[in-house]
């Protein structure tokens, strides 16, 4: 293969939703003209990028390769830019990024971490090597955390180290990782058990699922580790069946894990044995709860049962259990390798380290994202999210699943952790983020919860089983427009006596998202109760399609998409809807490129 | 040409030959050892002896990916640089992160800092073949790195 051609020099313009929504594709186009015009289109290229993540100073342009990095350009300041630097190599200095910390201006990009918000620890192998290649995490120094840990460290020492670092439990309550690993090497007993939680259930979170498609690896080393440490020579990973690619790589990587000695007997020759083999369960919310997830495994039904006694003291068989998340486990190499202060030094007082987040929702850039804690709801949706999808108004982040909360408006500067996340209303949960905008009906988003709730609650204490049926049934009396004031109090209280009265962690909170959409956004429970009406547009009993006589062109585009023939009207002339006849589906809105259809 | 591109991509299952006689790890010392050796390994791959010759190209084959074409992507750029006669290295990986652009692609061309390619479909995958692993040109739909990692 030659290479016939080499351009000298690349300009990227960023097509990031936030940066085309400020001209970047007029920049894109003035860069061409004026390279033509110098007639350097053949050694200089320009080209169109993904999100830089940093849209708060967008439009950015990039130069390579000297990796200059220009911040806010508009297109007006292209001809400047291929003047000053495309010609003369003098960087234009007003554009470069300002650091306010040092109040000094900031040109090669290398030096700007300041940028990458995100770290990844968690997923720092993932979407890099090759899963089903045990040699490519070795490569990576995997293991390395194992072997120091059975050669250099007694099991206190380790405990002691991950203790120090600060990680707690990332499946949901935040539980610190290394007392739990110390309360149940204080359990005496002949045989003791490490239990992997992959049983992610939080609708919108997909975390776990990545880490052990990408790195299964990484979750195999800390459960040896663990098991070292509370003196466990068994390992169970308790994964849903619907997950089918993860349990395929999680059986190559135990294979591999094997075949290379580093989990079976006597490994790495310290005379410490473990092998993990894999639980199936049939994907049902309520067996993240340790205690429902033992029993699970167990052959029982998957129901809670009350603690104490904790799965530290009496888990798995009867036999001290540890049970830890996936995403917990995928921090344990990390913090062996690289030392507690290092992981401490990242996060907040109280929590640290960092978090995966599944960005999703109306946000441009969903995805799968690790950011420190601390970090504010502002940075992930306006910098790595790239804003509100189509240039609307933010609204609400739902975080913690059905068993967190909405943060409003109010909580975009608020650095995220486990605490703030509680003292809010809601909680870390597995990481779901869930971003919603103004087209969003907050009492549609508790029901859309409620009903999940309805569906995964095992039935075993009345206030979950009948309590959440009521609640619902509420809500969906609000929705339909036939709610009253009264009904706002009732959900309140009942939602109450769930949280007070319920056996587990699923009950405890299962009243959360009605609870903090109640908190936030009293006024539009109000305005359904009180004028039948759906601020929002999204409650279809409560709304109304009807067509701007002034603003229709008699298209014909809503007529012919209309699914039940609702509406008439003639070719060039104004068309109308027959209400008797609409189901509120809302194609005629989606479809009018005029805005002639409005709902009310 | 032992870092010839891998060809089987009916199931999932896509190895490189690395080590195939390996024997157990025994000790630390020899994990250290084989940790060492995967490393120089890997960075032969990269630099080698022959440079041109050792593109790598990682497609995230996650649940995700997958699901939005990644295993077609895959196969086409398998097939079509073996078409060619162009040697790469073609490999699968996990989740990128960037859910939004799937398929995902990175590609490395040698001396090169890698290069992230978002909504890689096979028209993608053709261009980015034909401008970018062909004459280095890089081409529209570039994903900037925008994280940092425990490795540096």
């Amino acid at each position: 293969m030659k290479i016939i051609a080499e351009y000298n020099m690349h300009i990227l313009v960023c097509g990031g939703a936030g940066c085309k929504a400020s001209q970047s594709e007029m920049i894109k186009t003035n860069f061409k003209n004026k390279l033509n015009e110098y007639g350097l289109a053949d050694e200089i290229q320009v080209i169109m990028t993904g999100c830089f993540g940093f849209c708060e100073k967008g439009p950015i342009v990039k130069i390579l390769p000297d990796n200059t990095f220009y911040t806010q350009v508009t297109p007006e300041d292209v001809p400047e830019i291929v003047d000053e630097h495309i010609i003369k190599g003098r960087i234009v200095e007003r554009l470069l990024y300002l650091n306010p910390e040092t109040n000094e201006r900031v040109s090669d990009s290398k030096e700007m971490d300041i940028f990458k918000k995100q770290i990844r620890i968690a997923l720092h192998n993932c979407g890099i090597i090759d899963p089903e290649n045990i040699e490519e995490y070795i490569g990576r120094d995997g293991y390395s955390a194992l072997g120091t840990c059975l050669s250099e460290k007694t099991p206190e020492e380790a405990i002691r180290l991950i203790k120090d670092s600060g990680l707690r439990g990332r499946g949901g309550g935040g539980f610190p990782t290394g007392l739990k690993w110390e309360l149940t090497r204080k359990s005496i007993s002949d045989q003791k058990y490490v239990v992997c939680n992959a049983d992610e259930g939080d609708p919108g979170a997909f975390m776990d699922r990545s880490i052990l498609e990408g790195d299964p690896h990484s979750v195999l080393e800390a459960m040896a580790i663990c098991g070292f440490c509370i003196g466990a020579d068994k390992g169970l990973v308790y994964i849903r069946a619907e997950y089918p690619l993860a349990i395929e790589r999680l059986k190559i990587a135990i294979g591999q894990a094997r075949e290379y000695g580093l989990l079976g007997n006597d490994i790495l020759g310290t005379g410490f044995n473990f092998d993990i083999e894999i639980r199936y369960g049939a994907g049902a919310f309520v067996c993240g709860e340790e205690t429902a997830l033992i029993h699970s495994m167990e052959g029982e039904r998957g129901e809670p049962t009350v603690k104490p006694p904790f799965p530290a003291e009496k888990g798995y068989n009867g036999k001290p259990t540890n049970v830890n998340n996936v995403e917990t486990f995928a921090n344990i190499p990390a913090i062996i390798n690289k030392g507690a202060e290092w992981f401490a030094s990242i996060g907040t007082e109280k929590s640290k380290g960092t978090k995966v987040f599944a960005l999703a929702g109306n946000i441009n850039n969903v995805g799968l994202i690790e950011v420190p804690m601390g970090i504010t709801l502002r940075e992930i949706i306006y910098d790595i999210g790239g804003g509100i999808k189509d240039g609307r108004r933010f609204k609400a982040v739902q975080t913690g699943g059905p068993s967190g909360g909405c943060l409003t408006q109010s909580f975009l500067n608020t650095p995220i952790d486990y605490d703030n996340l509680v003292a809010a209303g809601s909680m870390m949960g597995s990481g779901g983020m869930i971003v919603l905008d103004d087209s969003n009906c907050m009492v549609a988003i508790a029901k859309f919860y409620l009903e999940f709730i309805l569906e995964e609650s095992c039935g075993k204490c009345t206030p979950c089983r009948i309590g959440n049926k009521r609640l619902y049934e509420i809500l969906e009396k609000i929705t339909d427009g036939k709610g009253e004031l009264e009904d706002l109090n009732r959900l309140r209280l009942l939602s109450n006596v769930i949280k007070d009265t319920s056996l587990c962690g699923l009950g405890q909170t299962s009243p959360n998202p009605v609870l903090s959409t109640l908190d936030n956004f009293y006024d539009e429970y109000l305005a359904h109760v009180n004028s039948s009406s759906c601020p929002a547009g999204q409650c279809k009993a409560l709304v109304n399609y009807t067509i701007d006589a002034d603003k229709c062109t008699g298209c014909t585009l809503c007529f012919r998409n209309c699914p039940v023939g609702a509406i008439s009207g003639e070719k060039r002339g104004v068309h109308s809807i027959v209400q008797s006849l609409c189901i509120k589906c809302g194609v005629c809105f989606e479809k009018c490129k005029f805005d002639a259809v409005l709902i009310a | 040409m032992m870092f010839r591109g891998i060809a089987s991509v009916s199931s999932n299952q896509i190895t490189i030959p690395i080590n195939s006689t390996m024997n157990k790890i025994k000790t630390l010392a020899d994990l250290k050892k084989l940790q060492a050796e995967v490393q120089s390994k890997i960075s032969l791959r990269v630099k080698g002896d022959s440079p041109e010759s050792l593109i790598q190209i990682k497609v995230s084959m996650a649940t995700c990916g997958i699901a939005s074409g990644a295993k077609d992507t895959l196969t086409f750029m398998t097939e079509e640089l073996d078409h060619q006669g162009i040697d790469a290295l073609i490999t699968q990986t996990g989740c990128m992160g960037y859910c939004y652009a799937e398929p995902t692609i990175q590609l490395t061309i040698p001396g090169k800092e890698p290069v992230v390619y978002g909504f890689v479909n096979k028209t993608k995958a053709l261009e980015i073949i034909e401008k970018h692993i062909k004459l280095n040109e890089l081409v529209d739909g570039i994903i900037p790195a925008n994280y940092s990692s425990t490795d540096n």
